[in-house]
């Protein structure tokens, strides 16, 4: 594979260019990647973009600010049984990614896993992944990636991590006055099309967020972007706006993603749309090399573009704080 | 969206003397017609070396993966559909009636494909 090198696309200012006008914020992207290559964290709070580096003193704030409500962290894409020259061991990253959470200085509540948790399907996969994720201690909420249902539909994700969802995985759940929102658009998938919820699933999430009142902030998550990043690459879902349709009352919506292995954030109006790294391998930019495929950094970086979310819910603000970190 | 036609994007087997490869470089189209029974389509960076092909009946397709994330070959009616096919992962179809076929990867559904079968 070809892909085009990310510092190199960034040298000459690839990425910098908006020629698809899909409103993706590039620049904002880039600069949170310029800062994930000298250790940084990237966050974006109230939908504004903050970089700190690390060490440095608004870093520091960010690090020892009081916190209440609620906080969890965001984990995507550990692809376990991956081994191709992107990362020979995404073991070793997925642990690092461990070591990370427990190095938190506030230790979240619990862990959403946005999907391909394997690479390909496999129990050992699944359970090389729930070894190492134990060691967090952390009740671990999942949704499927498309590389979890590769030959039986899902049977067997449901089987381990979907022991109380609905049709093909979708459930929801409440913690500390936050609705929680967990969503499958890796199946039945249409030719030609993108990721898709269903009608079944839509019918569902219109039902189960009918009662709530708008004052509820909800957090929706699912594998693959629920707007619209990339449709060239397939990133995106065909039914996700008729979703989002439904969470229009709300005051507060956040939307987390996995599957495009590297940190986006668009906000509109109430909705904060967010993708999270991968552990395993970062994917190019949207465009900046001939498919989506993984990426190949030198090895010195990869832990630079390989990550987790740290989300933070303070009950008198309006927006969830989102902050990305790189492994290293 | 943007295509690069990759070297050696389809390659016929053909089944006469010592089986042996002959390699085509696709430069000029992404159709062809083939005259021979047996026939190689690479998938690679996420699209399809040939994404119309036109064929004799009772030819065989062999899709072969040379992607390092794993695709499904899936018919769009749900006549055929291989598992999910890992780096350097092979899926074979006879065709043994006439017609149009429409496929796709099941798992990244915007990489289509067809077959004619004549
Ligand atoms: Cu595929």
């Amino acid at each position: 594979m070809t892909n085009k090198n990310l510092f190199d696309s960034k040298a000459n200012g690839l990425i910098e260019h908006d020629h698809n006008h899909d409103g993706i914020d590039r620049r904002g992207f880039l600069k949170c990647m310029a800062w994930a290559g000298t250790g940084a964290l990237c966050v974006i709070e109230g939908g504004v973009l903050k970089s700190y580096a690390l060490g440095s003193q608004a870093g520091g704030k960010m690090k020892s600010r009081k916190v209440g409500g609620l906080r969890f962290v965001q984990i995507s894409d550990s692809h376990m049984g991956f081994n191709k020259p992107a990362n020979p061991d995404v073991v070793a990253t997925l642990k690092a990614a461990v070591d990370k959470i427990n190095a938190l200085p506030e230790s979240p509540d619990f862990i959403l896993h946005t999907g391909d948790i394997s690479h390909l399907s496999k129990p050992s996969e699944f359970d090389n992944v729930d070894q190492i994720l134990k060691a967090t201690n952390k009740e671990i909420f999942f949704v499927p990636g498309e590389h979890d249902v590769l030959n039986d539909d899902g049977a067997m994700f449901r089987e381990r991590y979907g022991k109380n969802s609905k049709g093909q995985g979708w459930y929801s759940f409440d913690k500390n006055g936050v609705h929680f929102i967990a969503l499958v658009n890796v199946m039945n998938l249409k030719a030609g099309g993108l990721g898709a919820l269903g009608d079944d699933q839509l019918e569902w999430l219109e039902d189960d967020v009918r009662h709530l009142k708008s004052s509820r902030p909800i957090v929706v998550f699912a594998h693959i972007p629920l707007w619209s990043v990339y449709p060239q690459w397939g990133w995106g879902t065909d039914d996700g706006a008729q979703a989002l349709s439904y969470l229009k009352k709300f005051g507060s919506v956040t939307v987390l993603n996995g599957h495009v292995h590297q940190t986006m954030q668009k906000v509109e109006g109430n909705v904060t749309f967010h993708t999270a790294f991968s552990t395993a391998f970062p994917q190019p930019a949207p465009g900046a090399a001939e498919g989506p495929g993984p990426m190949k950094v030198p090895s010195e970086q990869l832990r630079r573009v390989l990550g987790i979310t740290d989300v933070n819910y303070l009950e008198n603000r309006h927006a969830l704080g989102l902050v990305d970190s790189s492994l290293v | 969206m943007r295509r690069r036609l990759l070297n050696s994007g389809l390659s016929i087997a053909l089944p006469l003397v010592l089986s042996m490869t002959l390699a085509l470089p696709v430069t000029r189209a992404k159709s062809e017609e083939a005259k021979s029974s047996a026939m190689e389509v690479r998938v690679d960076n996420f699209t399809f070396a040939l994404d119309t092909l036109t064929i004799p009946v009772n030819s065989t397709i062999t899709w072969v993966n040379k992607d390092d994330v794993p695709h499904v070959i899936a018919s769009s009616d749900g006549l055929f559909k291989s598992k999910a096919l890992d780096t350097d992962d092979r899926y074979s179809y006879t065709f043994s009636k006439a017609g149009s076929y429409s496929y796709y990867c099941s798992i990244h559904p915007k990489m289509v494909g067809k077959i004619l079968v004549r």
